[in-house]
Formats: C-alpha cells, structure tokens, sequence
C-alpha cells in the first residue's frame, strides 16, 4: 500500500466506522436472526438453524394482508403521484402570475407534520358521533349514502390511504419537477416554436426526454418510499393495524419487534429481508427499464 | 425573397412602477433587405440587434411597424408559418436525439397536406446534411460532435425546410478563432449555394465585415448605418461607426479646421479644402499613415510591432483621444524602433472629419 493509499483509507475512516456500525453491521445481524429458528431475546439463544422463519411469515395472513396492502399502495399512489406531480410542475412552470403563491401552496403538506396531517384527513373522512366527515356530507350533498371511511369496508380505507400518501409524497415531487423545468434552456422551447412543433410534441420529444433523469429518480424513489410506508396507515388507523386490516410490511415487521404480539426479531428480520428483496427486485426492473427512456 | 421593415418598434415596457427603465430596443427600423443577399446585423452588445432578429423570426412580437416577407405582411403571423430558419447563438439542438432526429424533427411537425412520408424526410435530411458536410455523423448525439460540427447540425436543422429566410443569431460566437474564420466561410458557402435570404447578428466587425453583402450598423436601438461593407469602412456617418468598424480601430484625434487647414495638437497635418473653420475630431484609419522623415504629424514612438507582412507602429500624439496612436506600416519601411519621434505623413482618404458635437460625418467632406 503506498502512501496515497494510506491516507485515502484514513480520510475514509470516519465514514466506514459509522457506516460499519450503524448499517452494516445491523444488516448482518438481521441476516444472521432471520435463520435463527425460535430464537429467544431474554436468553439470547436459539433451537437451530433454518428457513422456518421465512416459511412462517410466507404462510402469516397477517403478513400476506400486509403485502398485499403494500402493492395496491405501490402500484396506485407512485404513478398517480408522479403523474399528478409532473401535470402541476408544467402547468406551474407556464403560469407567470402567482406561481409563487401557488408554489407554496403544493409545498405545504412537505412541511407539515405527519400526524397533523392525519388529524385533517380525520377531520375530512372520520364518522364521529356529531358528523360523518367533510367528505360524506359532499356525498350526501349529491345525494349519496355515508362511507365510514376509516372502519368501513377496504376499498374505503385503502382509498383514503392511497389519497392521503399521495397527498404527502407530491410536494417533494412538485418542487423536484419545477426545478428541473425550469434549469431547461428555454432555447430549445424557441427552436421547437420556429419548427412547427405542437405543444403536445413538444412536451414528448422535447420536455420528457430532457427531463428523464429527473423522472427516473422521482420513480425510483417513488416505489421505495411507498414500499417502506407505515407512518401513514398509522397516522389515519392507529397503531393495531392488524385489526383495521391495512397493516404493511413494515408495519407488519414493527409488530413483530414490538407490538402486542411482538418480541419475535427472527421472524421481524425474515419479514424485512423479504421486503429488501422485493425493493431490490422492482429497482432492478427499473434500472433496466431506464437505460431505454432515460437520457442523460 | 426580400424582408422590409416598416417603422418596426420594439419597446421592453418597464418593470418598476416607481422608475422608468422603459428600454427601446429597435427604435424605427425602416429598411428593406434584397432577395438572396447575406446581411449583418452589426452593433456592440446591448444594441438591440438579438431582438430585432427575433422580431423578423416571430419570436416576439413588434410594439409597433410592420414586417415584410416579399409582399406578404408577416406581422402577426406565428414562427412556425413565416418560413424561417433560425440558428441559436449555442445551438439549442435536442441533446437526447441523434443529429439526424435533429435535422429531421421539424419535418416531422409538418401537418395536413404538407406531411410528408419517412423517405422524403430521410432525403432531405441527407441533403441538407450533405449541404453542411455532416453526413458522416448523422447517428450521433450533439454532445459527441465539435462546437463547429454543432453549428452545422443547426445549419442543416435551419435548413431542411427550405426557408425563405435564414436568421442567425451570433452564430460563431462559441467557435474558437480558427473555426470561426473557416465556419464563415462554409455559412458564405451555404448561403450562396441556397441562394436564401440571410440575415445574422453579430458583434464581431470583422465577421460582418469579411461576408455580407451589406451590413447594418446599430446602435442603442438605432440603425446608423446600411452599406456594402466597404462603402461603410472608407465613408461612415458618424463617429460611432467609424469607431466601431475596422481592426486596430480608427485613431481619434481631437482637431480643428483653420482657413482651409487641418490642425491636431499644433501639427499643420493636412491641407482640407472647401470646409469652413470648426473644431472636428479627426478619425485616421491605422492604414492611413506614411512613414515620412519630413511628415506634419509628429508623435512620440512607443514601439514597433513586426507582425511580418505589416509593421504596427504605436506612438502617442498630443491631440488624440485613445490611449495610443496606432499605425499599420508596410514592413519595407525600415523604422528605427529605438527613435524618439515618427513623422507621418496622412493619405487624404484615410482621414475622416466628425462634427465636434454632433459626431456626424462633416457635410462639406461627405460630398467630396
């Protein structure tokens, strides 16, 4: 090892302590408790080793729910969100007056607390004893029946959490797609003027390709926040999300750790290596996907 | 097909209430430029000759006048329908299409009865391609190419509609400087064997100067000056346009016109005719110098520059206005660069009498 190298090591040294502590050397032991069968926090010991606690959790109908919670949420709230987010960013960046104002607007619910945002989705969609929710007297207005969204049926509740994570994923999007938006050369808008090209076309040849690195983050991210959520289904249900049925992996991993019927790390690190395989899975796909449409 | 102006006013209306910074970008442009011919848009930075490029391409809308393509009022008529191509000053060509998507893409816009099929696209975007000699490249991206291949590609994308107007925008500003004098050439080249009427924008004299037809000067929104280039170089109408064209620049001295004489500093310098008695700022082309041991214009030697086929002479004078008189000698006049002194004397064309306050050409000079 030369000198150079020596010193690149030390320079690097704060870094890999941290990072050896705190991610590595966690993510090892959670592959090292997932093939430990029956193992036991008080005693620190377990029976021996195996895949029993993957089979467990496969075969869990908590665990299925959950990740079938998880998918719905996935596959509905990252294109609508990323598709939402996109329409507000152009139609911002072509408005002159209020876009500030407006800007600002979208960027609330980034800086709002999670749980207070969950009191307003109360406030919109919860039956209480006094009032059914803003939301039911809209549809009674229209001549409706009450939806008790919060305890009601599943296509209710999984509504109001795919509208609600929406609602909290889309300012980061908006103000990431503005600012892409608007760091394009506004020559290339000119060009396509003096080309003929429709503002349709524009916009597809012109706008999305330029942006897609941008889009492309945006997705991949997307999919891997909305893998991971659990503060949201909290925020609207409570914390026995097994009970109102919109529980999700990493809920459903949280439960194992610590919940009523928690105390179970091994099948807790099962639950979260699968879900790692999943995410890891879906970004391959979108890796893949990319070099095709990104253009960097 | 020849483009008019008629009184064309673009005024950029002010932003602050409370002070008007109202800018008058093209104060009343009437002029008419020939079919077929290449014209520079002359003028230092600021002076409105970007806008007035994008008033002809449609991108920005007049505040008042009129806008000529042949006999059609073009005035309110969208870009994309006036028959235009336009080059960017950086190009602006599409970074994620290759350069044939490039020089196809506008092709492609064409709708209703003007659409054509994939293999006409394809033809003339290898004709027009052939045109600029980029037809090797036509399967890669801008970012792989040269800054001059880039300008081509623009060309060929400015071109590949036929138009009936090409504008160019500073359009060898971001060429290094051998590029720049070759790229010239290749836009003269172009330019003749389209035979479409050509309007660019430039800063640079010289550019202007060494390939339009005519060129058009401008200053602060206003148009000083339209000529064949020479005409305007050996006759300007004022001072500003004198100054403004020819390298090293015209040397400026501050004189006076006595019974027939012409004084700088003292020196008697040269016999002017015919023009009454006034102060003057006298403008002597660097050229216009003769070394000449018995010469009326005294100056102080700061040194020679031997740039082989010329000899560039630097002195100083009492009267002049700049910091250095600057003379370009033939290098057969063998000079003493350790002399204290250079005597010049003045060819009569080669010196130029400005109005002391209104900087116009003198009247009685003009006629001569």
């Amino acid at each position: 090892m030369n000198k150079n190298n020596l010193k690149a090591w030390l320079y690097l040294l704060p870094a890999i302590l941290f990072l050896g502590a705190f991610m590595v050397y966690p993510l090892i032991d959670v592959l090292i408790y997932s093939f430990e069968e029956g193992y036991n926090f008080a005693s620190q010991s377990y029976f021996g080793t195996g895949l029993y606690n993957f089979s467990y959790v496969l075969h869990d109908p908590y665990f299925l729910q959950a990740v079938k919670n998880t998918f719905i949420i996935v596959i509905i709230t990252v294109p609508v969100s990323t598709g939402l987010a996109l329409f507000i960013s152009v139609m911002l960046s072509s408005i002159e007056k209020l876009r500030e104002l407006y800007q600002t607007i979208f960027f609330l619910p980034y800086v709002t607390n999670t749980l207070a945002v969950g009191l307003v989705f109360m406030i919109l969609f919860k039956k209480t004893a006094y009032s059914d929710g803003m939301v039911n007297m809209i549809i009674n207005f229209f001549g409706g029946t009450s939806v008790d969204f919060i305890d009601g049926p599943y296509w209710a509740k999984m509504l109001v959490v795919c509208i609600y994570t929406v609602w909290v994923v889309m300012p980061f999007k908006i103000l990431i797609l503005t600012s892409a938006l608007a760091s394009l050369n506004p020559a290339y808008y000119k060009a396509a003027r003096v080309d003929g090209a429709s503002s349709f076309r524009i916009f597809t040849k012109i706008t999305l390709p330029m942006i897609s690195p941008t889009m492309f983050y945006l997705i991949i991210t997307g999919f891997i926040g909305a893998f991971k959520a659990y503060s949201d289904e909290v925020a609207l249900f409570g914390t026995d999300l097994n009970a109102a049925g919109m529980n999700t992996i990493v809920g459903y991993v949280y439960d194992m750790l610590y919940g009523d019927s928690g105390g179970y790390p091994s099948y807790a690190s099962a639950a979260a290596l699968i879900l790692f395989a999943i995410v890891l899975t879906i970004t391959v796909i979108n890796l893949l996907i990319s070099r095709k449409k990104v253009h960097y | 097909m020849k483009v008019v102006l008629q009184n064309l006013t673009k005024i950029y209306p002010s932003r602050n209430r409370k002070i008007n910074d109202e800018v008058v970008a093209v104060d009343n442009f009437n002029f008419e430029i020939p079919d077929g011919k290449l014209i520079g848009l002359l003028g230092p930075s600021g002076c409105g000759k970007s806008t007035a490029l994008n008033l002809i391409s449609g991108l920005e809308k007049p505040t008042s006048g009129k806008i000529f393509f042949g006999d059609t009022d073009v005035t309110d008529i969208q870009p994309e329908h006036r028959g235009i191509g336009l080059v960017f000053q950086n190009y602006a060509l599409y970074p994620h299409m290759t350069v044939r998507e490039n020089i196809v893409f506008p092709l492609e816009n064409l709708r209703g009865k003007a659409k054509l099929t994939r293999e006409e696209m394809n033809e003339k975007a290898e004709n027009a391609a052939k045109l600029v000699q980029i037809e090797t490249l036509m399967d890669r991206r801008p970012g792989e190419l040269s800054g001059g291949q880039q300008q081509r590609v623009a060309i060929a994308r400015a071109l590949v509609k036929t138009p009936q107007v090409l504008l160019l925008d500073e359009p060898l500003s971001n060429l290094d400087a051998r590029l720049r004098l070759q790229t010239r050439e290749e836009i003269r080249r172009i330019q003749r064997e389209t035979g479409v009427t050509t309007i660019f924008v430039t800063h640079d004299q010289e550019e202007a100067m060494s390939i339009s037809d005519l060129i058009v000067v401008m200053k602060a929104g206003v148009v000083q000056q339209i000529g064949k280039p020479q005409q305007v170089y050996d006759s300007p109408v004022n001072l500003f346009v004198a100054k403004f064209l020819g390298t090293p620049p015209i040397n400026v001295f501050d004189g006076e016109v006595k019974g027939g004489r012409l004084f700088a500093g003292g020196d008697d310098i040269l016999p002017v005719p015919g023009i009454s008695d006034r102060r003057v700022w006298v403008g002597i082309r660097p050229e216009g110098f003769i070394p000449d041991p018995e010469g009326p214009l005294r100056c102080k030697l700061n040194g020679i520059e031997v740039m082989g086929r010329d000899t560039s002479v630097v002195s100083s004078h009492p009267a002049m206005t700049g910091i250095s008189v600057r003379a370009i000698v033939s290098s057969d006049s063998r000079l003493d660069g350790g002399a204290e002194t250079v005597r010049f004397s003045l060819k009569p064309h080669k010196v130029l009498l400005f109005d002391y306050e209104t900087e116009k050409r003198t009247a009685e000079e003009e006629g001569r």
